[in-house]
C-alpha cells in the first residue's frame, strides 16, 4: 500500500492557505488512493482539518493544485465537493437538532413526491432506514436529532456521509464521542467502504485505532507537509517524532520537589451526575498538576465544578487546608481560585476592547476613585506592569485585543487573573490555537508562576504538552480519575492506557 | 451503497401508546395545547364576565378582527422559524394596500390587477429585505426596521398622505366583507376575510410541513452553518422565505384595504408587534427551529379575544394596551423557560 500508486483519486500539490495574514497551510501535499485508509496526523493546529476543509469546499485555497483522477478541479463550495464525490464528517457536529435523523441525512437532497412539489417523507425515512440497517444501527429515522446522545448524533453524521455514495470520505476525529462497540461498528463500515474502492482520509490522535485501520499515515506540522509512511512496519515513536519534529523544547524540564509544600487545593469525592464520578485530587503550592484524558472525559467539567460555574451533587473542596463552600465563580474568586477557559474569545476576553480594559475588567472596583470615577492612570500603570512582566507583545495598552495573536491574548487572560490575586489557577487547554513559538512562552510563564508558589492545574489534550509541563499527571476517563503518574517518568502510552480505561473494559 | 434510490422497506407505524405519549409530551404539542387551553379559559372568562361576549355579532367581529393580524402572523411565522424577525410587516401591509389603490383607483385597472399588484409588491419588498439580510448580511432586526420606516414613508409619498378610496371598484370591498360561507350556510355569515385567513393558514401549513421551502425554513433556524455545509444555497432560501413573507403581507394589505374600503397610508405601524406576539404565544420560538401555523392562528385568536373581551368589559383603551404588553412579556418568558428546559 505504501507504493505511490499510478492513479490516486486525489492529488494535492503546493497547496497554501492563510487566514487574514496567518499562514495555516504552507505548500502542502497529499495523495489519496482508492480503497485506502489514509491517516492524517499532527498536533493540534498542524493544519489537518484546514487541509481537509479545503478539499471539502468549506475553505477556498489561496494557491496550489487539487487533482481528481489526475484532472485539475476547482472545489469552491461544499456542493461542488459533493458533486465530485467528496464528503466530510466534520469534527464538530453539524446537525440540525430540530429536524429528524432522516431529514438531516438528506438535507439538500430531499426526495419529492409525484408532482415534485411536496416532499416524500416515506421515501426519505425508508432511504435513511436502509442506510442505518447497512450500518447495523438501531435508530428510528423519524427521531429528532436533538434528543439523541452525542454518539448517536455522530452516527447520523456518518450515515449522512455514507448516503452520498462518495468516492472520497473524510473523517475528522470521528470516534471522539464513540464507545468501543460503536468504534467497532464504524471500523466495520470503513472496511466495507474500502472494499468498494472508496478512499478514506482519517484524522485521529488515537494511535491504537490507526494501527487497526490505517494503511498509510501522512504527518503535518505547523501547516506543512512532513512526510508519508506506511502504517505497517512504522514504529509509533517514528510517527510521534515526525509530529513533534524537534526534541522536546523543555526535555530537560527540571521538576522541583514540591512534596513538602503546603497543600493549596484539595478536592474530595466530587460528584456531579454521571459527568463527574467520585473525583479526588490535590495540588500543592508551586506544583503543576496535569489533567490528561480524551475529549469528553470530564476534565473541563471538574474545573468548572471546582470554580463554581456548575453545581455539584456532593464533594468537599479545601483551599489552603480550610473547607470552603464554592457556589458560584464569585465565591471561587473570593478564595483566590481562577479558571482560564479553553474558549478565550467566548468566556475570557472582550476582544473589541483594548488591552488595559481587558486586564482590569474583573478588578474594576479597585480602580475607582472617590465619587465613582475611574482611575485611568492607575489602570494604565497596572496594565503596563503586566505587559512588561508577561512580555505581552502589543504596541500599547490601548491596542484592541482582537488584533493581537492567540498567544498574547492568552497572556492577557492570565494577567487578568493575576491581578485578582488568584493563587490557584486552572488552565483549560492553555495553548489551543496558539502557534508553536508562542506556546513555549506560555510554558515558560506557567513554570515561572509555579516557581512563585502558585498552584496550577493544567488541562490539556496534547500529550506532549502534558508530559513536558506537569510535575504530576492525573488521567481521567468517563468522569472518573483512572490513574495518577509522576511527571518525571510518565509516557504517552501510560497516559493513553489510563485515558481509555473504560468501565466496560475494566469489568471484563 | 446506492442508498439514494428508494427501496421498499416497511416503515413501522408506532404503537398507539407511543403516539398518545408523543402527543402529550412533545414540547411543541404541549405548547399548542397550552395555548389552546388559554384561549378557552379566556373565552369562558369573558362570557361569564359579560353577556354580550357570546353574541353572534361579537363572535363574528372577533373573527373579522383576527383576520388581518392572523395573516400577518402567518407571514411572520416563517421568518421567525428561520431565526430571523420581520419588523416591517405592518407598514408593508399598508404599502401593499396603497399599491392596490394606485392600480385600481389611480390607474383605473380591473380588480384582479389590484390583487396581483398588492401581492407582487409585497413579495418584492420581502425579496428586498431578504437580499439585505442574506446577501449584505445586515442583521434582520435592523434590515427590517429600516424597511419599516422606508415603506411607511413611501406609502405616504405615493398616496399624497391622503387615504385612497376604492369607490370606483365597488366589488373590492367584497373581498373581505361579503360572506361566501353565508351564501351557502345562511346561519353562519362569516365574512370572507376569515375564510381567506383559514385558506392562507392551510396553504402555509402545507408549505411549512410538506415542501422543500418548509424543510429549509426549519433547517435554517436550527443550524444555519450545518445547512451551508450540506451544500444548500442558504442565501437563496432565506430570500425565498422573506419574499413569501412579503407576499402574504400583500394578502393582509388587501384584507385591511377591503374592510376599510380605502388604503390608509398612516396605518400599519404597531401591527408587526401584534403579529410577532401572536406567533410567540402560539409556541414558535424566537430562537428559531420550531413553530407551527396552527399555534400561530391560536395565538392570533388569543390576542383578539383578549382585546375584544376587555373592550366589552369597558376597560379603557389605555389599559388594553397595558394588558397586551404584559401578555407579550409573559409569552416570551414562557419561550425562554421552554428553551431552558431543552
Amino acid at each position: 500500500m505504501s507504493e505511490p500508486a499510478a492513479n490516486p483519486i486525489i492529488t494535492i500539490r503546493n497547496l497554501s492557505k492563510s487566514f487574514s495574514g496567518v499562514i495555516a497551510l504552507d505548500d502542502c501535499q497529499f495523495d489519496l488512493l482508492s480503497g485506502e485508509v489514509h491517516a492524517l496526523m499532527g498536533e493540534n493546529g498542524a493544519g489537518k482539518s484546514t487541509l481537509m476543509k479545503v478539499l471539502a469546499g468549506v475553505y477556498r485555497k489561496d494557491s496550489g493544485d487539487i487533482r481528481l483522477d489526475g484532472r485539475a478541479v476547482e472545489i469552491d463550495s461544499p456542493r461542488a465537493a459533493q458533486a465530485y464525490g467528496i464528503s466530510i464528517i466534520h469534527q464538530e457536529l453539524t446537525l440540525m437538532n430540530h429536524l429528524s435523523a432522516a431529514q438531516n441525512i438528506f438535507i439538500g437532497r430531499e426526495p419529492r413526491g409525484r408532482f415534485g412539489i411536496l416532499l416524500d417523507e416515506n421515501a426519505l425515512n425508508q432511504q435513511a432506514r436502509r442506510i442505518f440497517e447497512e450500518m447495523h444501527l438501531r435508530l428510528d429515522p423519524r427521531v429528532r436529532v436533538g434528543t439523541l446522545s452525542v454518539a448517536k448524533q455522530q452516527m447520523v453524521e456518518i450515515a449522512k456521509a455514507l448516503s452520498f455514495d462518495s468516492r472520497v470520505l473524510i473523517m475528522d476525529e470521528p470516534t471522539a464521542a464513540l464507545n468501543n462497540a460503536e468504534v467497532a461498528d464504524l471500523f466495520r463500515i470503513i472496511r466495507q467502504l474500502k472494499a468498494r474502492g472508496v478512499g478514506i482520509v482519517y484524522i485521529s490522535h488515537k494511535m491504537d485505532e490507526l494501527q487497526q485501520i490505517a494503511d498509510r499515515v501522512t504527518v503535518m506540522r505547523d501547516g506543512r507537509y512532513i512526510g508519508t509512511v506506511p502504517m505497517a512496519g512504522t514504529r509509533i515513536d517514528r510517527i510521534i517524532s515526525m509530529m513533534v519534529g524537534r526534541e522536546l523544547v523543555d526535555a530537560t524540564n527540571h521538576i522541583p520537589d514540591t512534596s513538602r509544600n503546603d497543600m493549596a487545593l484539595e478536592v474530595r469525592h466530587l460528584q456531579r451526575g454521571t459527568v463527574i464520578r467520585d473525583v479526588s485530587f490535590s495540588v500543592r503550592k508551586g506544583e503543576i498538576l496535569g489533567f490528561a484524558g480524551l475529549m469528553g472525559a470530564g476534565r473541563t467539567e471538574v474545573a468548572r465544578a471546582v470554580f463554581g460555574a456548575d453545581h455539584i451533587d456532593s464533594g468537599e473542596i479545601r483551599v489552603h487546608g480550610k473547607k470552603v463552600d464554592i457556589k458560584s465563580p464569585k465565591d471561587a474568586v473570593a478564595h483566590r481560585v481562577g479558571y482560564l477557559s479553553e474558549d478565550r474569545k467566548h468566556f475570557g476576553l472582550a476582544t473589541g476592547l483594548d488591552v488595559a480594559t481587558n486586564i482590569v475588567l474583573s478588578s474594576m472596583k479597585r480602580f475607582l476613585k472617590l465619587g465613582g470615577l475611574v482611575d485611568a492612570g492607575g489602570i494604565r500603570a497596572a496594565a503596563q506592569g503586566f505587559v512588561k512582566q508577561l512580555q505581552i507583545k502589543t504596541p500599547s495598552v490601548e491596542q484592541q485585543v482582537r488584533l493581537l495573536s492567540g498567544g498574547n491574548q492568552q497572556k492577557i487572560v492570565i494577567a487578568k487573573w493575576l491581578l485578582r490575586d488568584c493563587d490557584i489557577l486552572f488552565f483549560d487547554e492553555p495553548t489551543r490555537g496558539i502557534d508553536v513559538g508562542a506556546k513555549s512562552e506560555i510554558y515558560k510563564l506557567l513554570n515561572a508562576l509555579a516557581a512563585q508558589g502558585k498552584a496550577i492545574v493544567m488541562i490539556s489534550s496534547e500529550l506532549p504538552e502534558v508530559l513536558r509541563m506537569s510535575h504530576r499527571i492525573v488521567v481521567m476517563c468517563e468522569g472518573r480519575i483512572t490513574g495518577e503518574l509522576p511527571g518525571r517518568s510518565a509516557t504517552q502510552e501510560m497516559i493513553m492506557q489510563f485515558a481509555t480505561q473504560r468501565e466496560a473494559a475494566k469489568a471484563a | 451503497m446506492s442508498s439514494t434510490q428508494p427501496v421498499d422497506l416497511p416503515v413501522r407505524s408506532p404503537g398507539v401508546i407511543s403516539v398518545v405519549k408523543g402527543f402529550f409530551f412533545d414540547p411543541a404539542t404541549r405548547q399548542k395545547l397550552l395555548a389552546f387551553a388559554s384561549l378557552l379559559v379566556l373565552m369562558i372568562f369573558f362570557s361569564v364576565a359579560s353577556p354580550n361576549f357570546l353574541q353572534a355579532d361579537n363572535l363574528v367581529s372577533i373573527l373579522q378582527s383576527t383576520a388581518v393580524n392572523g395573516v400577518l402572523a402567518v407571514a411572520c411565522t416563517f421568518v421567525i422559524i428561520t431565526g430571523g424577525i420581520d419588523l416591517s410587516v405592518g407598514t408593508l401591509m399598508t404599502f401593499c394596500a396603497v399599491m392596490a389603490g394606485v392600480f385600481l383607483t389611480f390607474l383605473g385597472m380591473p380588480l384582479y390587477a389590484g390583487i396581483v399588484a398588492a401581492i407582487f409588491f409585497g413579495a418584492l419588498c420581502g425579496f428586498t429585505s431578504g437580499v439585505l439580510i442574506a446577501k449584505l448580511k445586515i442583521p434582520p432586526f435592523i434590515a427590517t426596521l429600516g424597511m419599516m420606516m422606508l415603506l411607511k414613508g413611501l406609502s405616504l409619498v405615493i398616496s399624497g398622505t391622503k387615504p385612497i378610496y376604492f369607490n370606483d371598484t365597488p366589488e373590492f370591498s367584497a373581498i373581505s366583507q361579503d360572506s361566501l360561507i353565508g351564501f351557502f350556510v345562511p346561519a353562519a355569515p362569516i365574512p370572507n376575510a376569515v375564510l381567506i385567513l383559514f385558506l392562507v393558514a392551510i396553504a402555509a401549513s402545507i408549505v411549512l410541513n410538506r415542501t422543500l421551502l418548509g424543510r429549509y425554513t426549519f433547517a435554517l433556524g436550527s443550524n444555519e452553518e450545518a445547512v451551508r455545509l450540506s451544500g444548500v444555497n442558504v442565501a437563496f432560501w432565506k430570500i425565498v422565505v422573506y419574499s413569501l413573507n412579503g407576499a402574504i403581507c400583500g394578502i393582509a394589505g388587501l384584507l385591511i384595504a377591503s374592510r376599510l374600503n380605502s388604503a390608509q397610508p398612516a396605518l400599519g405601524q404597531g401591527y408587526e408587534l401584534d403579529a410577532i406576539a401572536a406567533v410567540v404565544i402560539g409556541g414558535t420560538s424566537l430562537s428559531g427551529g420550531t413553530g407551527t401555523i396552527l399555534g400561530t392562528i391560536i395565538g392570533a385568536f388569543i390576542m383578539s379575544v383578549l382585546i375584544n373581551g376587555l373592550r366589552i368589559m369597558s376597560v379603557a383603551q389605555e389599559w388594553q394596551t397595558v394588558v397586551t404588553g404584559v401578555i407579550i412579556i409573559l409569552a416570551v418568558y414562557t419561550d425562554i423557560l421552554r428553551r431552558g428546559r431543552q
